[in-house]
């Protein structure tokens, strides 16, 4: 008996750290922000209680929906195409071939640029009359658009570089690549599998657990898409509040509308959303999945 | 046939990894352009005759210090790098050795603590750094580090873990005592582990826009990303080149970083991945 509690203080002692900090800058913050979500709260004075108002609030207002809607596209296309290039992407790293590393090196470097520097490069690169994109697709005889300065193509030049930071779920997808047995594809071969086959069959659902990890960390990023556009479309958000999304939505209720309490009730409103998102991925991809030895 | 395949394989390889170079060398090109060549349509990729004048116009602006947003940046690295590694590890040590009630729940809760992204508790913890005056100063950038990450001791833990659990056994009967287990044998052997998350936290310092823009408030303490922000919200007088300038001179040292490192970026996304 004695044995264990001093094994229990001993415990508490060294994931001090972890709880003090869990307690002070998760809990508290988290049960705080409950509180002022039922506020009015201007930040320069003392917070009023004023029921769900806030809540209510938010399913009145259209900038609100806007939002949700433009974080939700956002979402739907730079997951896909973001697994997809992905996975093609570390098929082709995966080749044995001289220089690989190399070759690695340059899809990853990309992803450690300071998203700020990210954002001014491709500002300059995106712009239609003296950036490289348009003058590239001229070349081709592709007419360029405004990218971003046109509501339609705004959001797809935000995919567009969230592509070219694609090599975090590349390396990834790598090491998950190098986890597949040979065997199998040996076996696959055996049976007369095309590379084809090998690949819907052998590789995909190898890769499986892995795509699912990226895909749940996708999702969950999409609800933080901030720094890009915050750098890329200073102060319109984006013509037409195209590239206006919850985060930033959410920061300027806070920062810049000094609105604490609407600002927290869109901060568990986000929360409640991705919890339901991550636990639908989960759903959805039971079938799909497949863990090795199970 | 196979050689064929080879050759294809490498001219793709080659397509892509420059695709993906390209906007970096790109932005090197600019900064070393004059102004009017930059706004030259069609744009041309390599400069005619490339000089540094952004860079000397860039050190001369008054919107942006770079020298001095450097070494702010690096005083917040360093004091949150410290806490971050030293109190993670111990963390994870309690985690990893210590058989008490309630620790796979309190495990359990680390973990799930993941998934809450920033913007959820960005709010209430600006608040709390008002209550205690330390909104307009480095103190929330670097303070909570102290207090370690979910991931990182997760990580830390995942390495701890694979060390055998006998040669603290035999300190011990040496008369080692646990904190003298952890100093010096867990530490020392888990290096390798260290690195990647001192390398991580080290980036994420150097590229984090939201933290320094809710939280300092005068342009003496702003850090990298947030002057190169700043530089380029009064891009109405500043030029592209000079812009292209400063942005080269905060990702250059992110490069020769990863140049340095680049097995311990590998390694460190790798395992994350796959045993997260």
């Amino acid at each position: 008996m004695s044995r264990t509690r001093g094994s229990l203080l001993t415990g508490l002692l060294w994931t001090a750290p972890w709880w003090l900090g869990f307690l002070l800058w998760l809990a508290l913050p988290l049960g705080l922000s409950l509180y002022i979500s039922f506020c009015d709260y201007p930040l320069l004075r003392p917070p009023v209680f004023v029921g769900a108002k806030n809540y209510t609030d938010l399913a009145a207002d259209p900038l609100f929906a806007r939002v949700i809607a433009n974080t939700f596209l956002y979402a739907l296309l730079a997951i896909p195409l973001g697994t997809v290039v992905a996975v093609l992407l570390a098929i082709l790293l995966n080749q044995p071939v001289r220089g690989q590393s190399i070759y690695r090196a340059c899809i990853f470097v990309p992803t450690i640029v300071p998203l700020v520097a990210v954002a001014v490069v491709w500002m300059w690169l995106l712009n239609p009359e003296f950036g490289l994109v348009n003058s590239a697709l001229a070349l081709v005889g592709l007419p360029g658009p405004l990218w971003l300065e046109s509501p339609r193509w705004a959001m797809l030049a935000l995919v567009f570089v969230s592509l070219w930071l694609v090599g975090s779920p590349v390396v990834i997808y790598l090491a998950g690549l190098q986890d597949i047995p040979l065997t199998l594809y040996e076996a696959a071969r055996i049976d007369g599998a095309s590379p084809l086959r090998q690949f819907w069959h052998v590789t995909l659902p190898g890769l499986s657990p892995v795509i699912l990890f990226n895909v749940i960390i996708g999702v969950i990023a999409s609800w933080q898409v901030f720094a890009l556009p915050y750098v890329m479309w200073r102060t319109q958000r984006g013509p037409g509040n195209s590239v206006y999304f919850y985060t930033m939505y959410l920061y300027d209720n806070a920062f810049q509308f000094l609105k604490m309490g609407y600002a927290s009730a869109m901060a568990w409103v986000q929360f409640l959303i991705i919890l339901a998102l991550t636990g639908l991925v989960f759903r959805l991809s039971r079938r799909h999945v497949h863990y090795r030895g199970s | 046939m196979r050689t064929r395949t080879a050759l294809l394989t490498h001219v793709l390889l080659v397509a892509v990894a420059a695709a993906f170079v390209l906007p970096l060398v790109w932005m090197v090109c600019v900064s070393l352009k004059p102004p009017g060549e930059v706004l030259a349509n069609p744009p041309r990729f390599l400069p005619r005759q490339p000089e540094v004048d952004a860079y000397r116009e860039v050190f001369r602006s008054e919107h942006f210090d770079f020298l001095l947003y450097a070494r702010n940046t690096l005083l917040i690295a360093v004091l949150s790098l410290v806490g971050m590694l030293l109190s993670s590890a111990i963390a994870a040590y309690g985690f990893a050795r210590m058989n008490f009630p309630g620790r796979r729940l309190l495990f359990g809760i680390c973990l799930a603590t993941m998934m809450i992204p920033f913007p959820v508790i960005m709010v209430p913890t600006y608040m709390i750094f008002k209550e205690l005056g330390w909104i307009g100063t480095f103190l929330p950038l670097w303070v909570p580090a102290w207090f370690g990450s979910a991931f990182n001791i997760f990580l830390l833990r995942q390495f701890f873990r694979g060390i055998p659990i006998e040669l603290e056994e035999a300190a011990r009967i040496d008369g080692c005592s646990q904190w003298g287990c952890f100093w010096r044998i867990i530490l020392p052997l888990s290096k390798p582990a260290l690195a990647v998350v001192a390398l991580f936290h080290t980036l994420a310092v150097w590229n984090d826009l939201v933290g320094p823009l809710i939280y300092l408030a005068h342009q003496e303490q702003f850090t990298l990303a947030l002057g190169l922000q700043f530089l380029q919200s009064k891009s109405g007088d500043t030029p592209w080149n000079q812009l292209m300038a400063a942005a080269t001179l905060i990702v250059l040292p992110v490069i020769v970083l990863f140049l340095l490192a680049q097995r311990t970026f590998i390694r460190g996304i790798a395992t994350t991945g796959i045993k997260g």
